[in-house]
């Protein structure tokens, strides 16, 4: 059977010469981890499944940075690569594959062009087209009626959750849960789940959104924002059907090893690659 | 070594590509079948049936010619499926049909497309590709399996079920699995196709 996935996450901002990879909080405060191709060989090493890499700069100029790191990393890294953050034109796309990546991640052209998704499928097959939904929650009273949303219970009140592009800078009234299953019928292979809520918090992934996706969506579904220490990918693997989970700071500061985390899963019972 | 990789527009190639350079081959990507030589030859590829097919069909003669001289052939994921007569992703469609059988919709409950790291099950022990290999976890990307009608299938995958990981016939090696983005494992496996 198909192990669960752990995939760090490297955002990068490239604005310096040969990129930095950095970590938000909230998609806000900045601190520096170190530079991408070393972390990235590092994760390989130590076990990882696969590695993100998000551009979180991602200016046209600076495009040919991310370029140059994906080619340094796909020389001595042998698990899947995604590239995601501002590609918005199959061109785009090319350029990182043609340096090496395997898969892109799209959010915020994929809602202004839904149409990108059937082409990068159509081009480079369903498994290379990731969308990645930014997932924020929208709390609601016990009496409101939000027409055309998909309600979802969570300990902290029931919402909706509401689509964020632009990096959380902007909102798009589009349901986030909705999205999911449209961009499954346009030919995403996968999505990666943001939940803004939680993301840098480090108190643990968004449960109840992770679920409710899994339960709509046929595609394997990544986790991302939250994760905090190794018990929390657990209880998101034990708690839904996610395929994967994404995590950034807790392998970054060397906190935990990859390894150590997937000791840990493994001991709990949950299928990982040793 | 030069081993030649075919660049049939399906999907990109570097991934194999810089695996071969890390294990100290020298791939030359091969655009016209006129062009094909080389020790080994590698059918990579990614995306669908249908096209692989019609981009493929030019380089049938040429592929067969490599293998009545005893060059090795390596079909990696939609390159295995293509090794077969047919698939249901495109039924008009024809495959080199260097074995017998077809490529089918994986039929399950499961999530589609089937991605990420799964069992390897070697079921004929004497294929050179899983010399020293006593199985463990490589990496899939697919939806569709391929379905073989003769006794090809030297390893197998649990999917609800046991499905079609690898094949071998002569000098013709399919891997339904990524071995160039496999890891570790992945690159043992590669570096017995270049040992062979």
């Amino acid at each position: 059977m198909l192990c669960r996935r752990i995939i760090p996450c490297l955002d990068c901002d490239l604005a310096v010469p040969g990129g930095r990879v950095v970590k938000g909080v909230e998609f806000k405060k900045i601190r520096y981890a170190g530079v991408p191709w070393i972390l990235a060989e590092r994760y390989y090493k130590e076990g990882a499944d696969e590695i993100v890499f998000l551009d979180i700069t991602a200016s046209h100029e600076r495009r040919e940075t991310m370029t140059k790191v994906i080619k340094k990393t796909s020389e001595r890294v042998f698990v899947p690569l995604t590239v995601g953050g501002g590609i918005s034109t199959v061109k785009d796309a090319r350029k990182v594959f043609n340096a090496g990546a395997d898969k892109v991640s799209i959010n915020t052209a994929a809602i202004e062009n839904p149409h990108l998704i059937s082409e990068l499928a159509e081009y480079y097959g369903t498994q290379a087209c990731v969308v990645a939904i930014d997932a924020k929650r929208r709390y609601i009273n016990n009496h409101e009626k939000v027409a055309d949303k998909i309600i979802v219970d969570t300990p902290q009140g029931s919402c909706w959750y509401e689509c964020s592009i632009y990096g959380g800078r902007k909102f798009t009234g589009v349901d986030a849960i909705k999205w999911a299953t449209i961009v499954e019928e346009l030919g995403a292979g996968e999505i990666l789940l943001t939940s803004m809520d939680k993301d840098g918090r480090k108190d643990g992934y968004d449960i109840a959104l992770s679920k409710k996706v899994c339960e709509k969506v046929k595609i394997p579904v990544i986790a991302s924002g939250g994760c905090g220490k190794p018990e929390h990918i657990y209880e998101v693997f034990n708690k839904s059907m996610v395929s994967a989970a994404l995590a950034a700071s807790i392998f970054h500061y060397e906190s935990y090893s990859i390894l150590e985390v997937k000791e840990m899963l493994s001991k709990k019972g949950i299928l990982i690659r040793l | 070594m030069k081993i030649a990789v075919i660049d049939y527009e399906m999907g990109n190639l570097k991934s194999v590509t810089n695996a071969l350079s890390f294990l100290g081959a020298k791939p030359i990507i091969v655009k016209k079948p006129s062009r094909l030589r080389g020790d080994k030859i590698i059918v990579p590829g990614v995306g669908a049936f249908g096209k692989a097919s019609q981009n493929l069909r030019p380089f049938g003669s040429k592929i067969e010619e490599s293998l009545e001289s005893n060059i090795p052939l390596l079909g990696i994921c939609l390159g295995l499926q293509i090794f077969l007569e047919e698939s249901d992703e495109s039924p008009t469609d024809k495959g080199l049909a260097l074995m017998k059988g077809k490529v089918r919709k994986i039929e399950t409950n499961l999530k589609l497309p089937l991605i990420g790291w799964n069992n390897l099950e070697i079921k004929k022990k004497n294929c050179p590709l899983f010399k020293g290999v006593e199985g463990g976890y490589v990496y899939f990307v697919h939806s569709y399996e391929a379905v073989p009608e003769e006794d090809v299938v030297a390893a197998t995958t649990e999917y609800g079920r046991q499905i079609c990981a690898s094949v071998w016939k002569n000098n013709v090696y399919g891997t339904q699995f990524h071995p160039e983005k496999s890891g570790k494992l992945g690159l043992e496996i590669l570096r017995n196709f270049l040992e062979l």
